[in-house]
């Protein structure tokens, strides 16, 4: 448009050369079946494709990769020393779309300290014959707690294995941490947890 | 001596071997055929089709096959009884009779018997599979119409309208090789093909048709109105399970396999060798013959795989306005042309007289199409007439935009 300003200036694509309500049929593009031969291109395609290399993937055998962030199974993951990430303050349950998750959080007591500061899920289910995998439980997760991972096979034959517990969806215990319930690191708070301060065990975490 | 005559020695067990046989290959090809048509459709689509049971997945339409035999057989409270389990059996039934006339061999030595693997030579032998086919479609509008459900029914009656329309067709198609080959007979047309030349090429107008209403004939994509699983989910089978399912799905290969059989007869020569290879009829004692008349039907089953493969399933209308305004009609013309023809040269007219009379035809076919093509682009470059202003007010339009330059835009329309 040469002038902006002008709101009257003749769009470029716009001019007086045809009136709308006298267009010549040929000039709006031939409608309806194309010609014959053009349709017999059809029967090529499929011919040559026949000789094309296939797309199929020979699944249980070959397993290719996932995306890199695919959405598969849940995880639970825990901080450096062992302990649990979620608080269980219910914001992945209250999220889902789907009502796939079920939480229940429990208060931490100086003898069953499962997550850093007051309180841990202590009840956690996610339901994967509701769950859609839509990824929002993981969006509303205030601590990382929740994350996905890209673990696919999920089918099984009853509805009670498919509802998944705490226990199937913690993430493993790695080098130097602890299995919970033990103390918090000494002289850290939860908020050095939040900010990633503790970064592995400390001997007097151990307990017994 | 003729395939009559050869038939006529033949004992009461020949008879009932000759019948084993039939049946066999009509079910190991029906095994086959679905196994190779999901091969072939997987690779027209990139994917690899079944490959699990067996080699190749050779064995994967046995495995669906006992499948569907362990599975609970249902009956639905608001079927016909009798009805309901007699169709399926009408359906398969009539599908295996129709390779009674079929030559599948020329003579060969069976047992120590001089004859030709075919079961009987009727007279009316090509009318006795088109009568068959046709039984054969009541086993399809019986099952729509007994199954007491609203998707078979109309599958059910689609069917009827379907093949009512496409078996004049095809008959009509056929016509010109009985007057051509002056004989009804499977065996004596297959004989006539060997003085003159295939009537595939002879009568090719014939073939056109003959081949496109088979497949309106078996219900097969894209004339699969129906079955149509997607607007009536199965159409007239919706309501059957287990074997008296396999009984319909048996019944469409074998039928396909049957109009295979019946284009390969009349129309490329039956069990004669492709010409140039005549000597290979010798060999093996004449059981040559069957590889070439199954090499033949295995072609036929090849298009209609590439049919389903490429081309969508018509609609309703479309469908029927083929038949009945194209196919119909030209069928006509093509039988008065060869009738016309075949008197010309019967009455001792010259070669040129012939040539000549196919010539008018010619041209005046030419003329009528280009007639056709013209008013078409009349049509097309029709303008519209101007539309008058409507007699309610309107919003003004904002200013310009009444315009369009129509040949810059016009190219992502349409
Ligand atoms: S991925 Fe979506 S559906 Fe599944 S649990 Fe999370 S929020 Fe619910
Ligand atoms: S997983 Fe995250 S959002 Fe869900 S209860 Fe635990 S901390 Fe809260």
């Amino acid at each position: 448009m040469a002038d902006n300003n002008d709101f009257n200036a003749v769009e470029p694509h716009l001019s007086k050369d045809m009136d709308i309500t006298n267009v010549p049929v040929e000039k709006i593009g031939h409608t309806g079946p194309k010609g014959f031969f053009t349709q017999l291109q059809g029967f090529w395609v499929t011919f040559a494709t026949m000789f094309k290399k296939v797309n199929t993937v020979q699944y249980p055998e070959v397993k290719e990769p996932t995306a890199e962030r695919f959405h598969g199974r849940h995880q639970l993951n825990r901080h450096e020393d062992g302990l649990e990430k979620c608080i269980g303050c219910e914001l992945c349950a209250w999220a889902c779309p789907a009502d796939a998750i079920y939480v229940e959080g429990a208060d931490n007591t100086p003898d069953n300290q499962m997550s850093p500061g007051e309180r841990y899920g202590k009840v956690y289910q996610i339901n994967y014959l509701r769950c859609v995998f839509c990824g929002l439980c993981i969006e509303a997760c205030p601590t990382r707690a929740l994350t996905m991972t890209n673990e696919y096979e999920l089918a099984d034959s009853t509805r009670g294995k498919l509802i998944f517990e705490k226990d199937d969806l913690l993430g493993p215990l790695r080098a130097g941490m602890l299995a919970p319930p033990h103390p918090m690191y000494p002289d850290m708070t939860d908020t050095n947890y939040y900010n990633g301060d503790v970064k592995s065990s400390h001997p007097s975490q151990e307990q017994k | 001596m003729t395939t009559a005559e050869i038939l006529a020695n033949d004992p009461g067990w020949l008879i009932a071997v000759k019948g084993l046989f039939v049946f066999v290959v009509c079910v190991l090809l029906t095994l086959m055929s679905v196994w190779g048509e999901r091969r072939i459709v997987a690779r027209m689509q990139m994917r690899l089709g079944p490959n699990r049971v067996g080699k190749f997945g050779l064995v994967q339409a046995l495995a669906d096959g006992v499948k569907l035999a362990l599975k609970e057989d249902l009956i639905p409270a608001a079927a016909d009884k009798i009805v309901f389990v007699i169709a399926p059996i009408i359906s398969a039934t009539t599908a295996f009779m129709a390779f009674a006339v079929i030559p599948l061999t020329g003579p060969v030595n069976l047992f120590g018997q001089a004859t030709v693997m075919q079961l009987t030579d009727l007279p009316v032998g090509v009318l006795y599979v088109l009568a068959v086919a046709s039984v054969g479609v009541y086993g399809i509008v019986l099952a729509g119409w007994s199954s007491g459900s609203t998707y078979p029914l109309l599958g059910g009656l689609r069917s009827s309208a379907q093949v009512i329309s496409y078996e004049i067709a095809m008959g009509l198609s056929l016509v010109a090789v009985f007057i051509y080959s002056g004989s009804m007979s499977t065996s004596e047309i297959v004989a006539a093909q060997q003085d003159t030349w295939w009537y595939g090429l002879v009568l090719f107008p014939s073939f056109v048709i003959y081949a496109i209403s088979m497949v309106g004939e078996t219900n097969r994509a894209p004339f699969d109105l129906a079955e149509a699983e997607g607007e009536l989910v199965g159409g007239f089978h919706t309501e059957y399970s287990s074997l008296k399912f396999a009984l319909f799905f048996l019944a469409e290969y074998i039928n396909i396999i049957a109009v295979s059989a019946l284009a390969t007869t009349l129309f490329l020569g039956g069990y004669h060798a492709i010409p140039g290879l005549g000597f290979t009829e010798l060999w093996l004692g004449g059981w040559f013959t069957l590889i070439w008349f199954f090499l033949k039907v295995i072609l036929f089953f090849f298009i209609f795989v590439w049919l389903r493969g490429t081309l969508p399933r018509l609609r309703y209308d479309q469908f029927m306005q083929f038949g009945w305004k194209v196919l119909i009609p030209a069928s006509l013309i093509w039988i008065l042309v060869v009738a016309t023809l075949r008197v010309i040269s019967q009455n001792g007219a010259s070669r040129p007289a012939t040539f000549a009379f196919a010539g008018v035809v010619v041209l005046i076919v030419m003329a009528i199409s280009t007639g056709f093509d013209r008013s078409k682009q009349k049509r097309m470059n029709q303008t519209y007439p101007e539309a008058s202003a409507p007699s309610f007010p309107v919003p003004s339009l904002p200013i310009n935009s009444t315009t369009i330059n129509v040949s810059e835009r016009g190219g992502d329309r349409g």
